[in-house]
């Protein structure tokens, strides 16, 4: 099918893929309660192969865009568009389960569509759980169960994957092995990710664009970009600038297991990698 | 040699436990166990809209408590009253309501301890095959909604995300649980309906690593307690509802007991 949608120039925001129809859109996207808006005009759109980023205070209603886009809130004003059967795999920002509900790891795997056991050994081990496959969810530690959500979320190959704060929980060291597969899983399988996170470090390496969120759209565009923007400085701060000059900075150079700096292999941009897929 | 009507009170024992037990491990793992209630509470009104109107009775009781399962939801929805008052006010307000109602009727006369409490010894052949037919009709429903169910069990949010329909298999859910206090209703009584649901479950939980365990355990400990209870009420000449709920207990106490050994397996 060829038909593009006749409104996808019209929604406002920087849009990567103008020929490609996006994999989910909003417009004019609100929500109220009880007299309050918590997000009010927002628009934004998540296409393949697309890491979108939404950043901003707490409270700022991060969580409440992610989760009017799902459909999981019917939205007080404007729309949403999602492509017809898109997939979605959704990492929530807290899980709690039922201690009343007897479930291992690998049963939670596959609750709500049947996959071979192999493939669900091998979605845990991309997050490095495989070895909890056959304990009780309840025996994880909260950073180990974001884990198995997480490759719970990768497994079904879904076209979008929606990460709510996927490092939550996971010591530092874990962080950037995550995004680094969530950068992976993005390449490889060209699905759009669509994350929310505060940690503007890591968060800056591995997106292509940032939507800084603190009740309406404040600011839009690619990290550089953004870092520039008036207001996202006064939301987090000048220091907050620094961020993805650090990220830079990380990429002159690399360090050998015993510190001393070598040159870099340089990791494929982003832009080059969808290129090559496309 | 055990005489007819027992034989007849064993299946519709056995019948009503093997269909209780999956479904009440959805009313536990779901936190629903006083909308259980409020839901049987509200079967008397079917009985008495089935003398007052003349409609069949196991249609009535499950015309009456589906509809207050939807009135349920529907409150819960609005978000206008903490669920736990919610059904507070309509367990009680349904069971009283079917009792004024059967009260204005004198020229009734109706068994009320048995439609409260169960009367199974008094079960006809007909009765015990509408527990095994609509029992299993109902079972092989569960069956078939099982992985969409157990997913919104497990976390609404993610499963709908996932596309599950949420409200679909919720109300399917109430439809498979009018079904079984309508079922149930002869052998344990509507007082006591939550308890067949809710006990066995419970006394499962501890031996289980996966929901299917759970389910299967349930239905067998319900089972048994059917048959035990059952054998106390014909030699100690005890109500056979109660003496029920009372050997289910025993195998919950059992089960917590053997729960540390168990954990050592």
């Amino acid at each position: 099918m060829s038909d593009l949608s006749p409104q996808i120039g019209d929604a406002g925001t920087s849009i990567a893929h103008p020929a490609v129809e996006p994999l989910i859109r909003a417009a004019g996207l609100g929500i109220e309660r009880g007299g309050r808006w918590l997000i009010h005009d927002v628009d934004l759109s998540v296409s393949s192969g697309e890491i979108v980023t939404l950043i901003g205070p707490n409270g700022g209603g991060k969580t409440t865009v992610l989760r009017a886009l799902l459909g999981l809130i019917d939205p007080d004003a404007g729309k949403v568009w999602r492509r017809p059967k898109l997939t979605v795999g959704y990492l929530p920002q807290r899980v709690q389960i039922d201690t009343t509900l007897p479930l291992t790891v690998a049963r939670l795997m596959t609750a709500t569509r049947r996959h071979p056991r192999r493939d669900v050994v091998a979605a845990l081990a991309q997050t490095g759980v495989d070895t909890h496959l056959d304990h009780p969810v309840q025996s994880l530690s909260g950073g180990e169960l974001q884990r198995v959500l997480l490759a719970r979320a990768l497994l079904g190959r879904p076209d979008l994957l929606v990460l709510d704060e996927p490092v939550q929980g996971v010591d530092y060291a874990g962080e950037a092995t995550l995004y680094e597969l969530i950068a992976n899983i993005r390449d490889h399988f060209t699905c759009g990710v669509l994350l929310v996170s505060h940690d503007l470090h890591v968060v800056m390496a591995a997106t292509d664009r940032v939507i800084c969120l603190n009740h309406h759209v404040c600011c839009t565009g690619a990290p550089q970009e953004v870092t520039r923007d008036v207001e996202y400085r006064r939301l987090f701060g000048p220091r907050a600038v620094e961020a993805y000059a650090l990220y830079r900075h990380a990429h002159d150079h690399d360090h050998d297991l015993a510190g001393e700096v070598v040159p870099c292999q340089p990791a494929p941009r982003p832009q080059e990698a969808r290129r090559r897929d496309a | 040699m055990l005489d007819e009507f027992f034989l007849r009170a064993l299946a519709a024992a056995v019948g009503a436990a093997l269909l209780a037990g999956p479904l009440g491990c959805f009313i536990v793992w779901r936190r629903m166990a006083y909308f259980g209630d409020t839901m049987a509470h509200s079967a008397l009104l079917g009985v008495a809209l089935d003398f007052l109107l003349g409609i069949d009775l196991t249609l009535g009781v499950v015309g009456v408590t589906f509809t207050v399962a939807l009135l349920l939801i529907a409150f819960q929805h609005s978000g206008r009253i903490a669920t736990d008052t919610l059904l507070g006010i309509l367990s009680h307000s349904a069971l009283s309501l079917g009792l004024v109602l059967v009260g204005l009727m004198p020229w009734l006369r109706l068994d009320l301890m048995g439609y409260l409490f169960g009367d199974v010894l008094a079960a006809s052949w007909g009765e015990v095959a509408l527990i095994w037919g609509g029992g299993g009709l109902s079972l092989l429903g569960l069956v078939l909604i099982w992985r969409p169910l157990l997913a919104i069990t497990i976390n609404e949010d993610l499963a709908r995300a996932e596309g599950v329909a949420a409200l679909r298999h919720r109300l399917m859910f109430m439809a498979l649980m009018a079904v079984v206090i309508a079922v149930a209703m002869k052998v344990i009584g509507i007082l006591l309906i939550t308890s067949l649901l809710i006990i066995p479950a419970a006394a499962a939980r501890p031996l289980s690593r996966t929901p299917e365990q759970m389910a299967v355990m349930a239905a067998l400990i319900g089972a048994g307690a059917g048959v035990a209870g059952l054998f106390v009420s014909l030699g100690l000449d005890t109500p056979s509802g109660p003496s029920i709920v009372v050997a289910a207990l025993v195998f919950f106490l059992l089960s917590l007991a053997i729960t540390p050994m168990v954990r050592r397996l």
